[in-house]
């Protein structure tokens, strides 16, 4: 039985226009880490507040544990969630806050001293309880509003973007911590983020959405290396996929497969390539130019390289593509389609 | 670049200290002067035999706290002074929170609402005073008359509303609670708005249902501004004789008598400047008290 | 499904009770003012008419009574003569001061605006018995000046903060900017703050003039003949005749007075609220 399921969903804020969120099925599986990944404005984060009981649907159905909840307030949901700004009680000491799920249960008192010091010990906050939110730093911040989402033992964890607020180099300790601790408690948990090397790192599966509607459901290999559209397929990885357009497909591959052609030994497409800009960042490098000769002259082309030291800029140079790193979509639905024979000149 | 700075730096540093004292100069002095030097000279006259009229004047030493103090009409007031202020701040802070609750989401017609809201507090308090005078008129009241159609009492029989000494006591509560209510209700509106909205969500989550979400969450995290206008709301209450004086003018038999009123009836109306003065020098305690708090809000709010 | 629904109804239900007993509480005397204010005498004075609805048909008499027969004109021109006077000395006063405590920062600064907000405190109630002896020595007794003298020991401490929060809003490099442009600081006051705080400055005067409006206690005391009354204290007095009320007249009197109050008051209402929340709300 799915933890959470979602069937047709939909909310459309204003009559007449198209809805944050189109017809949205999804099924989650007992235990993973689900990520909705999508650009601002995609629908993810009304996804996640209408299961959360945030926000009420215009029409479809929300089911948690098999059980339909339409109906049902937030409390009543089993559910937890860690907002963007972890919403901790600014009044009451980080004990008080992570206690305060059990008072607002009815908990009895004598359990509480256990519930919130297990809770705290799963995120090595214990030395923190009699402190107030406001002397905590950003990554003390998290770890307390995930031991008030545990406390309760939810069956569901949601997440809404509880990294954006942390400066970039916080961010990658905070992150692996929440990979420690989903691995640790195993509760299923949906992960909202617009951040597509976060949905990568930490998805056990990516839920791609724009626009309201689902782009693709798969796993981050699925979402990267076969994508559904070309959405997905310039959404995720950075430089986005390469696409052009010849005769009534759409023609995409990555930076990364676009290399010198003393580098490539596959079965491979050729191009001549004309640099016109180098960055350098440290690990590798990304070049820039455009296409010269054959159908794509002309056409922006990046490139991804763990060494670039022999490309001057200006100068061209024969590149090439392994041909089953090509990737087809159809040119009016902008869908993945199989692989089929291109004329290149 | 660094030319302008240091040319910003000569000029502001020449400038500001003694242009900043001429700004402020002209308040201070006039403030130091009206505000200073009357009080100074209130406590002055506490301790003479200052009248109107009398040029001349004694040194009486506590003479005038001594007859004061023994006075039943002073007691009385001092009583009421509390009781009034004390009373009236409770039932507004009550219901200035469930108006702010019923206020917080926008409708059709808030702005509407919140105009007739309003004006208990915008109206001059001798206004809003004497509408209730009308209202509370001992035969023309129409309070009286509701009261008479649904038979709680036979015609004639109504209470006189401002004319015995417990009614009117009440009467005078109910006339400054409705007067603070639209200040305090304001004031806690824009308290609620600056909380930010993922914290009632977050208890939702957690699974307060509205008033504990309301009780142990949203009022406790507005305590600065609760304070500020609870602290206000007792100052503008302890310091008033406008509605005594127009409702019952201190009556009946000096029974809603307050420090302020009482203050006035002797000290002008009765000439005695002397016991004016020593009278509303009662007030001045309980101000530094409040003052007190005022500044420790304030100081609590910069620290955070 | 229905759960839901019902929780909700019920939820609005409430809500418009609440909503509506506060209402009606509240704006009562209002509407009672105006029903009053156009009702005949024989109406109002006849015990067994229901109060609520117009039993005989409704009136100009007061009105016309309260124009013609009584100085309540003459009132209304004395209180926006002293509330454009006082705004006038307010402004003078308390924008300079207000500019020169929000630029000053440090101990002085701080201890400074400390010092006004305590004056605020010291009530009208206290000082109108030492201040009537010091206008009857100025010789100002019953007259206006001794008001326009006075209001402003309340007007200014209270418009001194709600510029001080206004003026702080102002990020400095702009003053900055304009001084390596060649404008003195007092220059850059004049010429660049003042013409950016005009909504403050606004602000000030709005809540001045109702301020003095509003006021009763030195009108009271400083003011005798009927002639020179202020709105606030020549309604309640002098619209009593003897021992009668002319009820009709006086409520009236009391809408006239109050009604353009309320809504300048409700215009400018969020800036009032921040003047007195200055620091505790952030």
């Amino acid at each position: 039985m799915a933890v959470v399921e979602t069937r047709d969903l939909t909310k459309v804020f204003k009559e007449g226009q198209l809805g944050a969120v189109n017809n949205v099925n999804l099924e989650t599986r007992e235990g993973e880490f689900l990520v909705f990944l999508g650009p601002s404005g995609s629908g993810k984060t009304t996804l996640l507040r209408m299961i959360a009981g945030l926000e009420t649907p215009t029409s479809g159905e929300i089911l948690i544990g098999g059980q339909v909840v339409n109906d049902l307030s937030p409390r009543e949901r089993r559910i937890a969630m860690v907002f963007q700004s972890y919403a901790l009680y600014p009044h009451l000491s980080v004990y008080k806050n992570i206690a305060f799920p059990l008072k607002a249960q009815n908990v009895k008192r004598e359990l509480h001293k256990e519930k919130v010091e297990w809770a705290a010990s799963l995120l090595g906050i214990g030395a923190l309880l009699d402190r107030k939110p406001r002397e905590l730093s950003g990554g003390e911040r998290q770890r307390v509003a995930l031991a008030r989402a545990i406390v309760r033992e939810p069956a569901v964890f949601l997440l809404d973007e509880p990294l954006s607020n942390l400066d970039a180099k916080l961010r990658a300790s905070a992150r692996e911590e929440l990979e420690r601790f989903h691995r640790r408690v195993g509760t299923t948990t949906i992960y909202v983020t617009h951040d597509q090397v976060e949905a990568m790192a930490m998805g056990d599966r990516i839920m791609v959405l724009n626009k309201g509607v689902v782009r693709q459901l798969g796993t981050p290999t699925d979402v990267y290396d076969n994508p559904a559209d070309t959405f997905v397929a310039t959404f995720l990885g950075s430089p986005p996929m390469n696409l052009a357009e010849l005769g009534d497909v759409i023609v995409g591959f990555r930076p990364e497969h676009f290399r010198p052609v003393s580098t490539v030994t596959d079965a491979a497409v050729p191009f001549r390539f004309k640099v016109e800009n180098i960055e350098y960042l440290g690990s590798e490098w990304i070049v820039s130019g455009t296409l010269t000769g054959g159908k794509l002259d002309g056409k922006k082309i990046f490139s991804r390289l763990s060494s670039a030291q022999n490309l001057q800029l200006g100068g061209s140079y024969d590149f090439a593509v392994p041909q089953r790193q090509l990737k087809f979509f159809d040119r009016s639905s902008e869908k993945h389609v199989e692989p089929r024979a291109v004329s290149w000149q | 670049m660094a030319v302008a700075r240091s040319k910003i730096k000569s000029i502001g540093a020449a400038q500001s200290p003694l242009l900043g004292a001429a700004m402020f100069a002209p308040a201070v002095l006039y403030i130091l002067l009206l505000v200073g030097g009357p009080f100074l000279l209130a406590i002055f006259y506490a301790f003479s035999d200052a009248r109107i009229g009398n040029a001349e004047m004694h040194f009486v030493g506590l003479e005038n706290f001594r007859s004061i103090l023994q006075s039943p009409s002073f007691r009385v007031a001092i009583r009421n002074s509390f009781v009034f202020t004390i009373c009236s701040q409770i039932i507004v802070t009550v219901g200035a929170n469930i108006l702010a609750i019923s206020l917080e989401k926008a409708f059709r017609g808030r702005g509407l609402i919140r105009f007739l809201i309003l004006l208990p507090w915008v109206a001059p308090i001798a206004l809003g005073a004497i509408g209730w005078k009308w209202i509370l008129d001992s035969i023309y009241s129409v309070i009286t008359w509701v009261l008479v159609a649904v038979h709680i009492y036979k015609p004639f029989s109504a209470p006189m509303w401002l004319g015995e000494p417990r009614l009117a006591i009440a009467a005078v509560l109910l006339v400054h609670s409705w007067r603070l209510m639209p200040f305090s209700t304001v004031i806690l509106l824009a308290g609620r708005t600056a909380i930010p909205k993922d914290i009632p969500e977050a208890a939702a989550v957690d699974g307060a249902g509205f008033w504990r979400t309301q009780l142990q969450i949203v009022i406790p995290m507005m305590r600065p501004i609760i304070s500020v206008a609870v602290l206000f709301g007792l100052i503008f209450t302890f310091t008033d004789m406008t509605v005594v004086y127009i409702l019952t003018a201190g009556g009946p038999f000096d029974s809603t008598q307050t420090l302020p009123s009482l203050a006035f009836a002797m000290g002008i109306q009765g000439s005695d400047l002397a016991a004016g003065a020593a009278i509303s020098l009662f007030l001045v305690p309980l101000l530094v008290i409040l003052a007190y708090f005022m500044l420790r809000v304030a100081h609590r709010a910069e620290v955070n | 499904m229905a759960r839901g629904i019902s929780r909700r109804i019920w939820g609005n239900v409430v809500h418009v009770l609440v909503l509506g007993t506060f209402t009606i509480l509240l704006a009562f005397p209002f509407y009672w003012m105006l029903i009053t204010s156009f009702k005949q005498n024989l109406d109002l004075y006849t015990m067994e008419n229901n109060p609520f609805i117009f039993n005989a048909k409704p009136t100009l008499v007061h009105v016309k009574f309260l124009f013609i027969e009584t100085r309540f004109v003459r009132w209304l021109g004395n209180t926006a003569f002293v509330g454009v006077i006082v705004v006038a000395i307010t402004l003078l006063l308390a924008v300079p001061a207000a500019y020169a405590l929000a630029r000053l920062s440090g101990r002085w600064g701080e201890r400074l605006g400390i010092g006004i907000f305590l004056t605020y405190l010291v009530p009208p109630t206290l000082l109108f018995i030492p201040l009537s002896r010091v206008v009857a020595y100025l010789g100002l007794q019953d007259s206006l000046w001794a008001l326009i003298l006075v209001y402003p020991t309340f007007t200014v401490p209270f418009s001194i903060w709600l510029l001080m929060g206004f003026f702080k809003s102002i990020p400095k490099e702009l003053e900055d900017a304009a001084m390596v442009d060649g404008l003195t600081r007092f220059g850059a006051f004049v010429k660049l703050v003042i013409p950016i705080s005009v909504s403050g400055i606004l602000t000030v005067v709005i809540f001045t003039f109702t301020l003095v409006t509003q006021e009763f206690v030195y009108a009271l005391t400083f003011i005798s003949s009927e002639s020179n009354q202020m709105i606030g204290t020549g309604i309640p007095i002098f619209l009593v005749r003897g021992d009668v009320y002319y009820w009709g007249a006086l409520m009236a009197a009391c809408l006239i007075a109050s009604l353009p109050i309320a809504f300048m008051y409700n215009l400018f209402l969020d800036r009032f609220i921040a003047g007195f929340t200055v620091g505790a709300v952030k």
